[in-house]
């Protein structure tokens, strides 16, 4: 398509000479005027091709217009289409054919800007005809396309299963689709009268009407929030609502496109939901989650309100356990039924939650406490309420109940400290005797815990060695020598300091600890003992050890004394073990086992507190006990200095009577004053101990 | 916001377009009163750009008569506008065409034709996702993927924004070539301040669905990463291996360089 090849008429050197010539000249002159697709020797050898065929028109006997014409229109299908070129084409002409006759270049120039208007009138009419129909065809194929799009649209729209409106951002709804319609029950005809005042809802989430004016204005492209709409009949519609704003071409709001998913039965089940994670669903009442949601949201914010205060019942039905495992579980649920309803029905106040725990306790949350007695009233009106009988399954069933009471101010208190603190006041209600409430005491609370932590801490203390033992002589009252000591064990507390037996050995008893620590404070005496045999010989004292009850029930009690004995050289006449008439006697009243294997080892046996037993002279007769510790309480009753009490002397005298009749000593405890000794030696009493003569100490301040 | 595929660009004709504004520059009659308007209005102001869009045509056929001298045989003329005199298969005889455009009515007119030149196809698509136009049905049923291509991108970078991502579009095609494949690319620019005139040419197609990024011959170098490129280097359009015997620079001060490349 790019070179035409102009056919000459005929050939001949000189004319060929000329041609090149004619070319050179109107190629520089044409040059760069239009864009043609050929190179600079192409366009040369094209116009050498035309100049030809111009020579051949100047120099033919006539003149053929045609010919002419057609190289004009010939520069014009080569694209040298601009007016330039012709323009400098006819001067190149008028000035290479200047010798020639005026008339014939004229012609020439004629039908040559003719041939070339004519091909290019002819060229542009065509590239219009084009390039319109490329338009026309086009627009058609876009407006073919915007109407498949604007049907596909339509087609979503209208059948898609979320609703759909487009509003004006007035507030007009303009249209709306069947979803939506379904969804709301009003029609489309409706729907379009209505405007975004009429969807307005009070359960609106409060953003919504902020996000909405954000959108209206331009500030915002979507927002996304759960809504609520009320159909036509009145029931609400839960929704999941997407706005977006389409702009116009200057970018201002124009249209409200909202889709809507109905999410009501979603929403329902959730609501549902959170109302079972937050409800027990046997009496209905909140349960423990929503009771401690609750305190934990009071705790929080107990430091902005300063001296606020709260309240705890903890409340628990009193043997519970014996009507469910007697009438059955069914019964003891349907009681509890009754218990949660009549506190609902009398505990509503404002601020005040009752819920269940779980099993029998519920426990009431008072918000805002004006102090204990607004909390104790809440307690008794709880009480009074459980009190009233309950029928279920044709029984009539007497409850009652017991509460512990805590209240507190909010702040500096936890959920874990107040539900510990009501726990605790909950037990001392049941240990009271139940059907009552016990109402918070800290200290009584401090003790206890401090009783516990020694408690627990003793196994760990005995590892680390915290306990020592101290003696305290025991003298004869005839000459106030003494003749021998009682082991008594120490506890160095690293927090408390040193504790005596009275903190601990109790506990020790009810743990089982005391096997060990007894077994260790008898090697400990029994090891003094010995040293003290070696230094003294047959004037070393006595050494006394208190054998607990819980030790003397333990199998191993006689084989560890045996051990003892044989690991430390203690000659076991010079060990005497102290124990209480309950730690001799078996349970029946006879004497236990190991009483007997004991006394068979050697050691001498000392009836410890005797006087605040049953103190059966009967059986002590029969048994292999050498002593009688007279009880300290006894001893007392000798003190006053304005006289002694005459009971006490005349049954401390009938005990000493008796126990010398039946060939046993008798030491007196906690001898205090000079009055006392004096009427212990009166009354024939052996030996004696307590602070009158000397209080416990380490073996090196034993004087002996 | 994008438009989405299957929505149709609007045919504005009180709009100009690039395309029939460039022909109208090469003297052509594909082209309406408001593409007319909008060309004189350019060449008041700067008649350099009518010598320039020739000699940035004229770049096109001497690159593509080169390539093709060295056996290339598909091209991809993206933002090939209307077809005029010297197009891309007419300069390879028996070689494969696709030409890519996104104006619909160069791509309508460019079908009509087109419609009976064997090796060719026209694609309405966006230059500006190679991978979009690398996947087009056209180009997939037209071109060897094993053999070299050449990617034409005349005179069209000149209206893709640094924002997006012009030299990643470049890489985009070069990565679908094979070794051997090149890019042919020529852009508005220079490596000098703009003059009066031009800033106001240049302001005149901010204001139009097109502006104009004019691009010093360095950034056109960096638009080819590391691809190889041809002597002479990145260079005036009528300096890229100007034809022998063609005795004239062209006309004015032409803005706009051109270069090359070889995908190694």
């Amino acid at each position: 398509m790019t070179a035409l090849s102009p056919t000459p008429t005929s050939w001949d050197r000189p004319r060929d000479r000329a041609a090149e010539r004619l070319a050179r000249s109107w190629s520089l002159a044409i040059a760069g005027t239009s864009y043609v697709s050929m190179n600079g020797l192409e366009v040369q050898d094209f116009l050498t091709a035309l100049s030809s065929r111009l020579i051949h028109a100047l120099t033919a006997e006539t003149f053929d217009p045609d010919d002419v014409r057609e190289v004009g229109s010939t520069l014009v299908a080569t694209h040298f289409t601009e007016p330039t070129t012709l323009e400098r084409t006819v001067a190149v002409i008028a000035e290479q054919f200047a010798k020639a006759p005026t008339r014939r270049v004229a012609e020439i120039q004629g039908a040559l800007a003719a041939g070339y208007a004519q091909a290019l009138r002819d060229r542009v009419l065509d590239e219009q005809e084009e390039i319109r129909t490329a338009a026309l065809w086009a627009r058609a194929r876009a407006e073919e396309s915007r109407r498949v799009s604007e049907a596909r649209f339509r087609a979503i729209f209208a059948g898609a299963a979320i609703g759909m409106s487009v509003s004006t951002v007035d507030g007009q709804v303009i249209e709306v689709n069947q979803a939506l319609c379904d969804m709301l029950g009003y029609s489309s005809d409706e729907l379009r009268l209505m405007t975004f005042e009429d969807f307005v809802h009070p359960q609106d989430p409060p953003v919504a009407a902020g996000m909405f004016e954000e959108l209206l204005s331009g500030g915002r492209d979507q927002f996304r929030i759960e809504k609520p709409y009320l159909h036509k009949d009145g029931h609400q519609v839960w929704t999941d609502l997407v706005a977006s704003i389409i702009r116009d071409e200057d970018g201002e709001p124009k249209w409200l496109v909202a889709m809507f998913e109905d999410i009501t039965e979603r929403y329902l089940l959730q609501l549902r939901l959170r109302h079972q994670a937050l409800h027990d669903p046997l009496t209905q009442l909140p349960n423990r989650t929503m009771f401690f949601d609750r305190l934990a949201e009071l705790l929080a914010g107990a430091e902005e309100e300063a001296g606020s205060r709260v309240g705890v019942c903890y409340l628990d039905v009193d043997g519970f356990k014996v009507i469910n495992d007697t009438l059955g579980h069914d019964v003891g649920d349907q009681l509890l039924q009754t218990v949660a309803r009549r506190l609902a029905r009398s505990i509503s106040g404002d601020g005040q939650l009752v819920a269940r725990m779980g099993g029998d306790e519920f426990v009431v949350l008072i918000e805002r406490s004006e102090g204990t007695d607004d909390v104790v009233a809440v307690a008794e009106r709880a009480l009074d309420t459980v009190r009233a009988p309950v029928h279920v399954g044709g029984h009539e069933i007497s409850i009652s109940a017991s509460i512990g009471v805590v209240e507190q101010p909010l702040r500096g208190t936890s959920t874990g400290e107040l539900m510990k603190a009501a726990d605790t006041t909950l037990y001392w209600a049941k240990a009271d005797g139940r059907n009552r409430l016990a109402l918070f005491d800290a200290e009584r609370h401090a003790r206890e815990v401090t009783r516990y932590e020694l408690s627990a801490s003793m196994p760990a203390a005995l590892e680390r060695r915290e306990f020592f033992v101290e003696y305290q002589p025991l003298v004869r009252l005839g000459d106030a020598v003494t003749i021998g000591v009682e082991a008594l064990v120490r506890w160095r507390h690293p927090r408390f300091g040193v504790l005596g037996p009275d903190a601990f050995i109790g506990m020790a008893e009810e743990t089982g600890l005391i096997v060990p620590l007894g077994r260790w404070v008898l090697h400990e005496a029994c090891k003094q003992a010995a040293r003290w045999q070696a230094e003294h010989g047959a004037k070393a004292p006595l050494m006394s050890v208190n054998l607990a009850v819980r030790q003397m029930r333990d199998r191993t009690i006689v084989r560890d004394v045996k051990a003892i004995l044989e690991q430390t050289g203690l000659a076991p006449d010079r060990l005497q073990l102290e124990l209480t008439e309950s730690a001799v006697m078996g349970s029946g009243g006879e004497p236990t086992e190991a009483l007997n294997a004991l006394a068979a080892l050697g050691p001498r046996i000392a009836i410890d507190d005797f006087g605040t037993g049953y103190s059966n002279f009967a059986y002590l007769r029969h048994l292999p006990v050498h002593s009688l510790k007279l009880a300290g309480s006894f001893v007392a009753g000798l003190r006053p200095p304005e006289g002694a009490d005459p009971v006490d002397q005349k049954i401390i005298a009938a005990v000493i009577g008796l126990a010398h009749a039946l060939n046993l000593s008798v030491t007196a405890e906690g001898v205090e004053t000079a009055e006392q000794a004096d009427r212990l030696l009166a009354l024939g009493c052996d030996t004696a101990q307590g602070w009158y003569y000397a209080s416990s100490g380490p073996a090196s301040a034993i004087k002996l | 916001m994008e438009r989405p595929s299957w929505a149709p660009a609007d045919v504005d004709l009180d709009q100009p377009s690039v395309a029939r504004v460039y022909d109208y520059y090469l003297g052509g009659s594909h082209n309406f009163a408001a593409d007319r308007a909008f060309a004189e209005q350019i060449l008041k102001v700067m008649p350099a750009v009518a010598p320039l869009t020739r000699s940035n045509r004229a770049f096109l056929r001497r690159a593509v008569t080169m390539l093709a001298g060295q056996g290339i045989q598909q091209f991809i003329d993206l933002g090939s506008g209307i077809p005029t005199v010297g197009n891309v298969h007419e300069l390879v005889p028996g070689g494969k065409v696709v030409y890519v455009d996104h104006d619909p009515v160069a791509v309508a007119h460019s079908r009509a034709i087109l419609a009976d030149v064997p090796g060719t196809a026209v694609v309405a698509a966006d230059l500006r996702a190679p991978a979009d136009v690398l996947a087009t049905p056209q180009v997939q049923g037209l071109l060897d993927f094993t053999q070299p291509i050449a990617f034409l991108l005349a005179a069209v970078l000149h209206f893709v924004p640094d924002e997006e991502r012009p030299a990643d579009i470049v890489a985009g095609y070069a990565a679908a070539g094979v070794p051997g494949s090149h890019i042919v690319l020529s852009h508005a620019g220079l490596d000098r301040p703009l003059t009066p005139a031009e800033e106001a040419a240049k302001e005149m197609y901010r204001k139009s669905p097109t502006p104009l990024i004019l691009r010093s011959s360095q950034e056109v170098a960096t638009l080819l990463g590391d691809l190889t490129i041809l002597e002479p280097g990145v260079v005036a359009t009528y300096d890229w291996r100007p034809d022998p015997g063609t005795e004239t620079a062209p006309d004015g001060d032409a803005i706009g360089c051109a270069a090359v490349a070889r995908k190694d």
